[in-house]
């Protein structure tokens, strides 16, 4: 059971407090509710590149770095397809430094040229090296825009292409920064050993007189359901041949989630799990296989991709993962079975629960999809997951007209 | 009115008391050395069993690694899938690894289960059969990730500057071929786990929130082991005669795989934690010379670092990087830029508070939780260290002094003592 306290301030900046005074450090977690899915589609990888200007300095403070390091800090940030989340720990006693170079970034940023060139040139490099030099990188490109025809899900967080990171100017930072980047639309968590007290007095005195900003009302285009199963048939410069399919599943708020999270766990989980035992081990058709889904907050995919063990043909890798899938869809789980799955992810929570940051950032996340309490109904909701609705859920996924294949075929 | 300007008066961490928090030392009934930390709040265990039976005791390539892999996959009562089954139920996580000196088995479990799981973590080390089955599957699998791993840069890179630095008949140098897989036969990896899992010794490592009981717990599975040190082969070290090495892999690559790196002694040596504060300020965080200079003032790459290798008989300093294949060459030559530099400049006085509250600041929170301060035992006891070299460490980051940054750069960061290596 994870305690928090919570307030707002009057310019809308919700805040949460998480203490825990066994630790000598403090975190402070600010979520921006804003994602790759908010970007147009003529100007992807957005969100992504604004997270690294977010570096470059702001109004009053040249340098966001230094100052961290000098009390003793560390930070980062990431950007997913639904938001951008930035976040600091540092010894507790030096807190308020954080409040200070968090505030002034989120009152204004430098908005420097020299900065913006520089990240434009690093994402390329970072957009080079985990999609484009490595062997199977570019096939999430790939299945995104084979399973989304209307959803901003169609594009990865890294952007489209090169060039709409190329292309972008300091104009469109400066309206990206002033539409999203505003009290009204971020989440703030102060967590390790800290009051509360404490805590209000400092977001008062640093956010406090931030202008709120507008709220952003997301009205997102609804990705029609499928009616027909979508495939793609590529070759390229890879040494095996590989399967990708993906199906359309349910939002992370819907109750069929939890479900479908326990499906996969069941497919593919660990050494006992039915994917790897019947395709790796029994029938040596794939070399290894994974079944996962994104865990997005809007309807997301569930995947299952492999490597084929050379020789095996596509086809027939095919065929024997729709076996196993008629298996699910037909006969019911044994209560065994989704008991060890759950076991799984009560014992995953656990572990993730034992660092300070790893709580302050799921507080956020829950924050943002309407409620922080929703982090301790976890559990619960995991444990209503019935035998049956495991099959239920396989009957209303895995359907043909649900699906998005892809064969990667080796040019070699 | 607030200025924004002015940062808010920090507590400077070189002036924080870091304390390692001391661990439970005691012996199995053989002699079995267990290390234990009770700490946090969470009802989790970690448990380590540290083998001597890392890829230095092998005779041939890869015998260790899959010994170490393949203890999973079988008992003479239970099959690979069963035994994946019991620990999974118990929504626990089984693995291990294989390393130069050591070779491990770790398990991550609630407290509530512990009882289930030693029993046949027990299985594993004094029952293992190695089915031929599994063997041929996993040298089927191994060839094909090789096969895959040798397209990416960085992976050839990496393999091909342990071997310039150590030699390829150094385990530390030494890598894995298509035919080694090829050749893998059962009963010289039975032979291996005979030798160095059955009757080896062992050494235990234990952190979370312990059960009462748990000297009797360990005693009851692990307390009758042989636990029998092998000694361990004299290792070659044959360093490359050649320096400079620029290798295509990929004709479309469209970045370049950087390492620059040099030999170095290990933690015994006196210039070691020093070395640790140098290496900080060249390459050892977001704030450091090359990453300010290559990342984030060039934008060369997404990002570079140096480090020291950490291995118990010999090290090396390494810095590493993938930066786009046009600016590659710019690259290494802004790294011995920045080299020069600290050869010749003193390190002023705001950087060098700046490294020693970084560092100090980064010790506190890596000493946050049971698992990291087991972790950092483990790294003392296995390199033949003391706790007096953790407090040494950070009286060496509070006091170093800017000359003594600039003596060990001219004594190391000597521009043709490094092989440097670029793959595209």
């Amino acid at each position: 059971m994870i305690q928090f306290d919570r307030f707002t301030l009057a310019n809308g900046l919700r805040v949460l407090v998480h203490q825990d005074l066994s630790t000598p450090m403090a975190v402070l977690n600010i979520m921006y509710d804003v994602g790759a899915r908010d970007e147009e589609e003529v100007r992807t990888g957005f969100a992504h590149l604004f997270e690294h200007l977010m570096f470059g300095g702001s109004v009053n403070i040249p340098n966001y770095d230094e100052p961290l390091q000098m009390a003793g800090g560390e930070n980062n940030a990431y950007t997913t397809n639904d938001l951008t989340n930035y976040y600091i720990q540092l010894p507790a006693e030096n807190l308020e430094t954080a409040f200070w170079l968090e505030s002034d970034r989120m009152l204004s940023l430098a908005f420097s040229e020299k900065s913006l060139d520089v990240q434009r040139k690093v994402v390329c490099e970072e957009f080079k090296e985990h999609y484009l030099t490595k062997p199977y990188g570019d096939v999430w490109h790939k299945m995104r825009q084979l399973a989304y025809t209307k959803h901003p899900y169609k594009w990865m967080t890294i952007g489209k292409e090169l060039s709409h990171i190329e292309e972008a100017k300091l104009e469109d930072v400066k309206n990206f920064f002033f539409k999203y980047y505003r009290p009204v639309n971020a989440i703030m968590v102060v967590a390790g050993n800290v009051t509360t007290e404490k805590v209000k007095a400092l977001a008062e005195k640093w956010f406090g007189d931030i202008p709120s900003g507008e709220k952003y009302n997301r009205d997102l285009p609804k990705e029609p359901k499928q009616e027909a199963a979508r495939r793609l048939d590529i070759t390229a410069n890879v040494p095996l041949d590989a399967f990708y399919k993906c199906w359309h599943i349910y939002s992370r708020m819907d109750e069929r989630y939890y479900a479908v999270d326990l499906l996969s766990d069941i497919l593919s989980g660990g050494g006992s799990s039915r994917l790897y035992q019947s395709l790796v081990k029994e029938q040596q058709l794939f070399s290894n296989i994974e079944c996962h889904h994104f865990g997005s907050t809007d309807e997301g995919l569930l995947a299952i991709e492999g490597k084929l063990v050379k020789g095996v043909k596509l086809e027939d890798a095919e065929k024997a993962v729709e076996a196993e899938l008629e298996k699910v869809r037909q006969e019911l789980v044994s209560e065994n079975e989704l008991q060890k799955v759950k076991n799984k992810t009560e014992s995953m929570i656990a572990f993730e629960d034992m660092s300070v940051m790893n709580r302050a950032t799921s507080l956020a996340y829950y924050e943002l999809l309407g409620d922080a309490v929703w982090m301790n109904d976890e559990l619960g909701h995991y444990a209503k997951v019935t035998i049956d609705d495991i099959r239920q859920e396989a009957r209303n996924i895995f359907r043909e007209e649900n699906s998005n294949t892809i064969y990667y075929r080796s040019g070699n | 009115m607030l200025n924004r300007k002015q940062a808010p008066v920090i507590v400077d961490a070189v002036d924080f008391k870091l304390q390692l928090k001391p661990c439970d030392r005691y012996q199995l009934d053989n002699g079995v050395e267990v290390y234990a930390v009770n700490a946090g709040a969470e009802e989790v265990l970690q448990f380590e069993w540290v083998f001597f039976a890392g890829n230095s005791y092998e005779k041939r390539n890869l015998i260790a690694a899959t010994t170490n892999f393949l203890l999973r996959n079988g008992t003479s009562r239970r099959s690979a899938f069963q035994i994946n089954e019991h620990f999974e139920y118990y929504g626990a996580y089984l693995n291990r690894s294989c390393f130069n000196e050591t070779a491990t088995i770790s398990l991550h479990c609630l407290s509530k289960h512990v009882q289930e799981l030693l029993p046949v973590v027990r299985e594993l080390i004094t029952d293992s059969v190695m089915p031929e089955t599994e063997l041929a599957i996993y040298k089927q699998n191994m060839q094909q990730r090789l096969k895959v791993n040798l397209k990416k840069s960085d992976f050839v890179a990496g393999r091909l500057i342990d071997t310039y630095l150590f030699g390829e008949k150094h385990p530390y140098g030494k890598y894995s071929k298509a035919e080694d897989f090829e050749s893998l036969q059962r009963d010289p990896l039975m032979a291996f786990y005979q030798q160095f899992y059955q009757q080896g010794k062992l050494v235990l490592f234990v952190a979370g929130k312990l059960p009462a009981d748990l000297q009797t717990l360990l005693n009851a599975s692990f307390g009758d082991l042989p636990n029998q040190a092998s000694a361990m082969p004299e290792a070659l070290l044959q360093p490359a005669t050649e320096k400079k090495y620029r290798i295509m892999n990929d004709p479309e690559g469209v970045q370049g795989s950087i390492r620059i790196a040099r030999d170095f002694p290990n933690r015994h040596h006196p210039d070691f934690m020093k070395a640790m504060v140098l290496n900080c300020v060249f390459g050892g965080f977001f704030g450091s010379r090359l990453m300010s200079n290559i990342r984030e003032d060039k934008g060369y790459t997404y990002g570079i670092h140096s480090y020291l290798m950490n291995h118990l008989q010999h090290s090396g300093w390494m810095v590493a990087t993938e930066a786009g294949k046009d600016v590659s060459e710019a690259t290494v030559a802004e790294v011995y830029k920045e080299m020069k530099d600290l050869r010749e400049e003193l390190v002023d006085e705001e950087e060098l508070q700046l490294v020693r509250n970084y560092m100090m600041g980064s010790i506190l929170g890596d000493l946050d939780g049971p698992f990291q301060i087991i972790g950092r035992w483990k790294n003392i006891i296995l390199n033949g260290l003391d706790e007096k070299y953790f407090y040494d460490s950070i009286q060496t980051i509070r006091s170093i002094t800017a000359e003594e940054l600039r003596e060990l750069a001219r004594k190391y960061f000597k521009e043709e003592d490094f092989y440097e290596l670029v793959v595209v």
